[in-house]
C-alpha cells in the first residue's frame, strides 16, 4: 500500500500517464479480487467498506426496481447497516418482512420462500452474523430467490476472508465485503453486483466505477484490499482449522470450569473463531473490564456496550430474555491467538467470575433458585 | 471511557457484601436492564453505623454503589437522604454521559434502604 500514500500520487481517472499508473493498479487489484470471489472483473465495485455496501444494495435497489414493487425481505439478525436502512425504506412507504431465526441463530430458507410476494424487489440476508458467528444457509436461499426471479443481496462482512465465497455457487446478485475485517485497511470494502443487475447509484458527481459510484478511487485501499484478499485465500483453510480447534478448546475449558455458562448460537453452522456464551448472575460489561485487566479484549450483548438501553437485538432474536443477553460475552479469535492466550483465558476468566457473582445481588451461590427455571 | 477513580471503585469496591441481620434493605432497578443493586443498613442511634451493597451492572453501576456507601458510612439518616445520584457521579470524578441515566442509582437504593428501615420502624 505504501507506495500509494507516499510516491504514486496519480488519480486513476485522469488521462495523464500518472493517473494510468493508478488506473492500472486499481484495475489489477479488481482482478484479483473477483477472481477470489468467482466474479467476473467489472461485477466488482469499491465502496468506502460495509456499511457503504449494505446501504447501496439495499436503497440503490429499491429506488431502481420501485415499478416492480416496495416489499422487501430481511432476518432479525442482520448488521444495523442492513436493519437501519430496512427502517428508513419502511418510512418511506416500502413494505419490509423480517424474517424470524430459530434459537440456534439460523433462518429457515421456507420462511423466505414463503415470504416472497409478487411484488418483492429484493432479499437480504447475512451470510455470517458479526455476534454469534451462525453461518446462514445462503446457497439455499439463493436457488429460491433465483426461481423466485427475486434479486439476493448477502452481507458478507463477517465471512469473507474466512469462509470461501463464490457468488454464482451461492446465487447471490449483490454481495457486500469489507476490507478491515480479514486484515486489510479501514475504510475500503466492496460490492459485487451481477452484470445486468438495475441499481441506482447512491454517490452522484463522478463517473467512476461506470457512473454507478462517484468519487475518487481509495488507490491505496484498494491495492491493500486486493493483498488482503490474496492472504486470507491462500490460508484460509489452515487458519479456519486453527481457530476452530482453539474455539473448541476454549469452550471446553470454560464450561468445565465455569457454572450456569451457555452457549449462544448453533454451534455446527458457526464462524471458526467466533464463541459467544452468556452467564447467569451478571452483566457484559464488568466482565469486558476485568477481562482487559488480564490483556483480553472481548465485547458483549449487554445494553452498556450496544450505546442504547436495550440488549443486543441478535440475541433477542434468537429468544434470549433481556437479562441473560446483558450477561453475555463474544470472544474472537483470530490469526494472533495462541494456544497459550486461550489457557490464559481460562485460567483468569473462573475467577473473575467468581467475584462477579459474589458481588451480584441475583445470584445465589448456594441455593437452587438460579435465575433460570 | 471511565476516570480512575471510577475504576478504582470498580477494582477495589468499598463495603461490599451483604448485613445478615439488616435493620432496612433497599432494591432498585432489575436484571432485565442489566443494572440492580441491593443495599443494606445498619443503623445506630439514628446513625448509619453499617453499610454494605450487592450489585449487578457494569463498572460505573458498581463504582457509584461503593462510592454511596463511602459517602453514607457514619452519617445521620437525614443527612444520607440528601445524597442524590449526581452528587456520587461528581465525588466519582464525572461518569460518562450515557452512564448517568442507566447506571447512577447508588442514591436511590440507598433512600430506599432508609425508607424500609424507617417503615419497618414504624411498624415495630
Amino acid at each position: 500500500m505504501n507506495p500509494w500514500h507516499t510516491e504514486e500520487f496519480g488519480n486513476p481517472s485522469t488521462v495523464y500517464s500518472l493517473g494510468l499508473t493508478a488506473a492500472n493498479a486499481v484495475q489489477k487489484a479488481r482482478e484479483s479480487i473477483a477472481k477470489g470471489i468467482g466474479a467476473d472483473t467489472e461485477e466488482i465495485y469499491f465502496t468506502s467498506g460495509g456499511t457503504e455496501s449494505d446501504d447501496w444494495a439495499i436503497l440503490g435497489t429499491a429506488e431502481a426496481q420501485q415499478k416492480k414493487g416496495r416489499h422487501l425481505i430481511t432476518s432479525s439478525i442482520e448488521h444495523h447497516a442492513v436493519l437501519e436502512s430496512m427502517d428508513y425504506l419502511e418510512k418511506h412507504g416500502c413494505e419490509i418482512t423480517r424474517v424470524p431465526v430459530g434459537s440456534g441463530g439460523l433462518v429457515d430458507p421456507e420462511d423466505v420462500r414463503r415470504a416472497i410476494r409478487p411484488d418483492t424487489i429484493l432479499v437480504s440476508i447475512m451470510h455470517a452474523n458479526n455476534e454469534v458467528g451462525t453461518v446462514e444457509p445462503i446457497a439455499e436461499i439463493g436457488k429460491i430467490t433465483r426461481e423466485a426471479g427475486v434479486l439476493f443481496h448477502v452481507d458478507a462482512v463477517q465471512t469473507a476472508g474466512k469462509l470461501p465465497i463464490d457468488v454464482n455457487e451461492l446465487g447471490v446478485d449483490l454481495l457486500s465485503m469489507s476490507a478491515h475485517k480479514f486484515y486489510g485497511p479501514k475504510g475500503i470494502g466492496l460490492m459485487y453486483l451481477r452484470k445486468r443487475t438495475r441499481i441506482s447509484p447512491l454517490f452522484h458527481g463522478g463517473g467512476q466505477e461506470k457512473g454507478r459510484r462517484a468519487g475518487t478511487h481509495n488507490v491505496p485501499g484498494i491495492v491493500g484490499m486486493a493483498k488482503a484478499v490474496e492472504l486470507a485465500v491462500a490460508r484460509m483453510a489452515d487458519d479456519a482449522v486453527r481457530e476452530e480447534q482453539l474455539r473448541d478448546r476454549l469452550w471446553a475449558g470454560l464450561n468445565a470450569n465455569i457454572e450456569a455458562i451457555y452457549l449462544n448460537g448453533d454451534m455446527v453452522h458457526r464462524l471458526p473463531g467466533n464463541l459467544n456464551v452468556r452467564l447467569d448472575g451478571i452483566e457484559g460489561e464488568s466482565m469486558i473490564l476485568m477481562l482487559d485487566m488480564e490483556g483480553i479484549c472481548v465485547s458483549s450483548g449487554s445494553a452498556c456496550t450496544t450505546g442504547s438501553l436495550e440488549p443486543s437485538h441478535v440475541l433477542l432474536a434468537l429468544g434470549i430474555p433481556a437479562e441473560h443477553a446483558h450477561g453475555s460475552l463474544r470472544v474472537t479469535l483470530g490469526r494472533s491467538t495462541t494456544a497459550e492466550d486461550i489457557d490464559h483465558f481460562i485460567k483468569v476468566f473462573p475467577p473473575i467470575v467468581a467475584r462477579l457473582r459474589e458481588m451480584s445481588p441475583v445470584w445465589c451461590a448456594n441455593c437452587v433458585c438460579k435465575q433460570r427455571n | 471511557m471511565y476516570s480512575d477513580l471510577v475504576m478504582e471503585h470498580f477494582r477495589n469496591p468499598r463495603n461490599m457484601g451483604v448485613i445478615e441481620d439488616a435493620d432496612g434493605v433497599g432494591e432498585v432497578g432489575n436484571p432485565q436492564c442489566g443494572d440492580m443493586m441491593r443495599i443494606s443498613i445498619k443503623v445506630k442511634d439514628d446513625v448509619l453505623d453499617d453499610i454494605k451493597f450487592q450489585t449487578l451492572g457494569c463498572g460505573a453501576a458498581v463504582a457509584t454503589s461503593s462510592m454511596v456507601t463511602e459517602l453514607a458510612k457514619g452519617k445521620k439518616l437525614d443527612e444520607a437522604l440528601e445524597i442524590t445520584n449526581k452528587a456520587v457521579a461528581e465525588a466519582l470524578g464525572g461518569l460518562p454521559p450515557a452512564k448517568m441515566h442507566c447506571s447512577n442509582l447508588a442514591a436511590d437504593g440507598l433512600q430506599a434502604a432508609i425508607k424500609d428501615y424507617r417503615t419497618r420502624k414504624a411498624a415495630a
